[in-house]
């Protein structure tokens, strides 16, 4: 592929304030159908931490993938310390002092951290590059307080941990300019907060961040100004001390939104699920739930709060037949379904929203409409005898597609070409239409923007009104405080604490999560 | 965005069907070309090579048949494994599943006494079950052990070759053989009905057209073709929905071997009469299957179409020998450099070209 090139870099008339790092100006990117940038500019100062804020789909990893040299803009200008610079692939960014940590980690597994440090760095020498460069690992690990063991290997390290190698990588690298995708997504509150520290001290030292991310508590926390995206414009950029959480979420979607959901006082009648003293093993054969008791009535919204790996997920699994349990019973609408089959364990009216709905959820390959009859494929409408109804199948499809406003070109289309919102509304769209009683949602928004997260809470809400006992598990303690009536708090595998909502606060919440027992 | 010459360079999600059967034809020029070099570097223009496959295939009355009578194991076999690639099994095992299939037809033919009309019947049953078995043992172990089945089915094809040449050298081989590693040739009512003045058992190709037309329903209408897209597709969502991975994969390699099973029955009872030497019963059709299925990309339908193509190939091997004394052999040659180019060619599918002449100021050397 030859095309001729316009020279590497163009010295012009600094039109760019000295303080501002970089500049995009007018930048324009889009894909076959999709108007992805529409001439966004943004401005990041040496020293700051420069939040980049927006629903999903509003153009902010397509801007920075622009700013990585992953894209090549359809138009507009990168000013880079005054100079006009062309960026065609991420080996030019890194030249010119632009990192980035993806947000999917591209590490080497059975590698060692210095090892994947190591690998591509032109600088250490043919024999061992891994050790020449561990002094300099350790360097910068106590410089910015990013403590990882140049000798560990990857598959050894927590999320949070291989995100600490990425960085490295990326400042070792030469960056002066870091942007960090979604950072917090995989990290605990704990951990983001030692992130935050990171990002502090690489303030101190000139550093600039350029920090993406959909939650505006992060935002509030820990940048120095903000640059809200909307539909693949700039919207605004804002010093925030300057802004609140109600504007910037104008901003960012355009309207207002209900923080606090209203949730209508209901008397839980009778008790939908029950467990006793669960004892299951994770996927490692290691204990995971270590006898496990709770109870949700109908009407009532039990949220599982914890830190994540604490047994959420073998909670879920095994209430839902897809993990067997190794002692305790589980019981649905006063039915023991202990060690069921999924199959059956949705038979007798458990719904079940999955954690990843793109891993479990959904045949992305599949059509909207083959994937609206998941579960139910094998009873009529949709099946008579062995063969399927494809009328059936449609005609249910174009119910389920406006009822729950699902955003697709037709029930034909593959599932996986929908956002993630969409995916998660045809997901609930078809656990939810059996009006199943019992209703075990996991993480039912991670990743989901603002609005589209508002409509999932809606219809939560709403079947819990129709008096469907809801088991939330989520890391958001957010969505945790505004949906439940109570809320467990896991730790360990074990139920640390329950507690009302309308009695309590985030701290006891917090403290109860990290192990602090009253 | 990437220009090539006046066009643009897009990504697309979904490649229309246009565009898949512009870049598997483009593969399948490409592999022409590439087998050009061939023809030249045994002494022959490629096109005069070319011209010359053409007038003795296609062009040709009584040579166009043998094109019918190539595809039709290959259209057998290509849908087996057109079913086990949508389930995500890698069948490499076609080509044992077909001797099998031979093997059990011959037993029914010369050592059962089942009287005429049933015969052919029988046979056919008694292929489609042979395959099926053929096909079990590596399926059971991957299910049941998880031993990887490209390794096993493939390792399988070996152990069907040297049980045939024991059996046509020991237990089976003929009274009337004279020495000739082969059975005795089967009763009348153990032959299949040809196309006069042709070598095309046409009910076994009946048999194929219509197997196509029942996998395309099965696929898209019935409940276990569904289970086996889902399970194919995402075995996690397959768990989720409850469906049983060990009994749907099973009974879609039962189908799949069976097929390929069904396939050696045509080839003894339609062609030889009696089972000789493996290299003679398949020219390597449970091999060249693969590449049927792999062209159809997973349609039942498609792989009618790919069939005859391969079918094509395979009579321009006899072309090549008598004609052009090349080895018959230089058609596995054609194959792999066809699958090569359409495994190669996958990426493209994602891509597409747009005349966007002049979108950007193209610099020249003029200044």
């Amino acid at each position: 592929m030859t095309r001729a090139q316009p020279p590497e870099t163009q010295t012009g008339t600094p039109a760019v304030e000295p303080s501002e790092l970089l500049l995009l100006r007018d930048v324009r990117k889009t894909f076959p159908g999709v108007v992805a940038n529409d001439g966004v500019t943004m401005a990041v100062r040496a020293g700051e931490v420069h939040a980049l804020l927006g629903e999903n789909g509003a153009g902010k990893t397509t801007l920075m993938n622009v700013l990585y040299g992953i894209h090549q803009p359809d138009s507009g200008e990168i000013w880079l310390r005054g100079r006009q610079v062309r960026i065609r692939s991420p080996r030019d960014a890194l030249a010119l002092g632009i990192g980035m940590v993806p947000q999917h980690f591209l590490l080497v597994r059975r590698h060692t951290v210095a090892e994947n440090v190591a690998l591509g760095l032109p600088g250490p020498g043919f024999i061992a590059p891994a050790r020449q460069i561990e002094p300099r690992i350790r360097e910068l690990a106590d410089r910015y307080g990013l403590s990882v063991d140049p000798r560990a290997h990857i598959w050894q390290l927590s999320p949070s941990e291989q995100q600490r190698v990425e960085i490295v990588k990326a400042l070792i690298r030469g960056a002066r300019l870091l942007i960090l995708d979604e950072p917090t997504s995989v990290l605990t509150p704990q951990e983001a907060r030692g992130l935050f520290e990171v990002l502090r001290r690489m303030k101190l030292e000139g550093q600039a961040v350029i920090f993406i991310s959909h939650k505006l508590d992060e935002v509030a926390e820990i940048a120095d100004r903000v640059t809200v995206m909307r539909k693949g414009r700039g919207v605004a950029t804002l010093p925030v001390a300057e802004t609140d959480r109600h504007s910037l979420a104008r901003l960012m979607v355009g309207r207002d939104v209900e923080f606090r959901l209203r949730r209508s006082a209901r008397a839980p009648d009778g008790e939908a699920i029950a467990v006793e003293d669960l004892v299951a093993r994770n996927d490692r054969g290691l204990p995971a739930l270590r006898g496990i008791s709770l109870s949700v009535q109908r009407g009532e919204i039990l949220g599982i709060a914890g830190v994540a790996g604490n047994g959420q997920r073998e909670l879920v699994e095994v209430i839902t037949g897809l993990r067997p349990s190794t002692g305790g019973r589980v019981k649905v609408l006063g039915r023991d379904v202990t060690n069921l089959s999924a199959r059956a364990v949705h038979l007798a009216g458990v719904a079940h929203v999955p954690e990843d709905r793109m891993r479990m959820g959904i045949v992305p390959g599949m059509s909207v409409a083959e994937n609206l009859v998941l579960r139910d494929y094998r009873h009529p409408p949709f099946s008579r005898g062995p063969v399927m109804n494809r009328q059936a199948m449609g005609e249910f499809a174009r119910r389920m597609i406006s009822e729950y406003e699902i955003v697709t070109p037709g029930p034909a289309t593959p599932t996986r070409l929908l956002s993630g919102g969409n995916i998660q509304k045809l997901i609930l769209g078809r656990e939810l239409s059996g009006q199943p009683d019992v209703i075990v949602a996991a993480h039912p928004t991670s990743g989901l923007d603002v609005s589209a997260a508002e409509q999932i809470h809606r219809l939560l809400l709403k079947r819990r009104e129709e008096g469907a006992a809801v088991l939330l598990v989520s890391e958001d303690l957010d969505e945790i405080l505004a949906l439940s009536d109570r809320i467990a708090v896991l730790l360990s595998g074990e139920i640390v604490g329950v507690v009302d909502t309308a009695k309590s606060d985030r701290e006891r919440i917090g403290l109860l999560m990290m192990g602090q027992r009253q | 965005m990437k220009r090539l010459g006046p066009f643009r360079v897009e990504r697309v999600l979904v490649p229309s069907g246009a565009w898949v059967l512009t870049v598997s034809l483009g593969a399948v020029a490409a592999a022409l070309v590439a087998a050009g070099m061939i023809f030249w570097a045994f002494g022959i223009n490629p096109l005069r090579a070319y011209a010359m496959i053409f007038a003795g295939t296609l062009a040709d009355r009584r040579a166009a048949p043998e094109i019918l009578r190539q595809a039709t194991p290959l259209l057998l076999g290509g849908l087996g494994l057109v079913l086990a690639f949508r389930a995500q099994f890698w069948n490499i095992g076609a080509e044992g599943q077909l001797l099998a299939g031979a093997v059990a037809a011959t037993g029914v033919a010369l050592f059962t006494p089942i009287p005429a009309p049933w015969l052919l019947p029988a046979m056919f049953v008694a292929g489609f079950l042979g395959g099926a078995l053929w096909g079990m043992l590596p399926t059971l172990l991957r299910l049941k052990l998880e031993v990887n089945e490209v390794v096993s089915t493939l390792m399988m094809n070996y152990v069907a070759l040297f049980s045939v040449e024991w059996l046509i050298h020991g237990p089976w081989k003929g009274k009337t053989a004279f020495g000739f590693a082969y059975t005795d040739t089967f009763p009348e009512a153990a032959r299949l009905a040809l196309i006069p003045g042709t070598r095309v058992h046409w009910p076994t190709l009946v048999l194929g057209i219509a197997l196509a037309g029942a996998l395309a329903f099965f696929l898209g209408r019935a409940r276990l073709g569904f289970e086996i897209r889902v399970l194919g597709e995402n075995p996690v969502a397959a768990r989720y929905a409850g469906i049983d991975p060990v009994r749907t994969i099973l009974l879609a390699m039962v189908f799949s071997a069976g097929a390929a099973g069904l396939a050696g029955v045509g080839e003894v009872a339609g062609i030889h009469h009696k089972l000789l030497a493996p290299g003679q019963v398949s020219l390597g059709y449970g091999y060249a299957a693969i590449i049927v299925a792999w062209l159809a990309r997973g349609s039942p339908l498609a792989a009618i179409i790919t069939a005859l193509f391969l079918g094509l190939i395979y009579s321009s091997g006899d072309v090549m020998k008598v004609t052009l004394q090349m080895p018959f052999r230089v058609t596995d040659v054609f194959n792999g450099l066809i699958l090569f180019f359409l495994i190669g060619s996958e990426r493209l599918l994602n891509y597409r070209l747009r005349w966007a002449p002049g979108g950007r100021p193209v610099e020249t050397a003029d200044a």
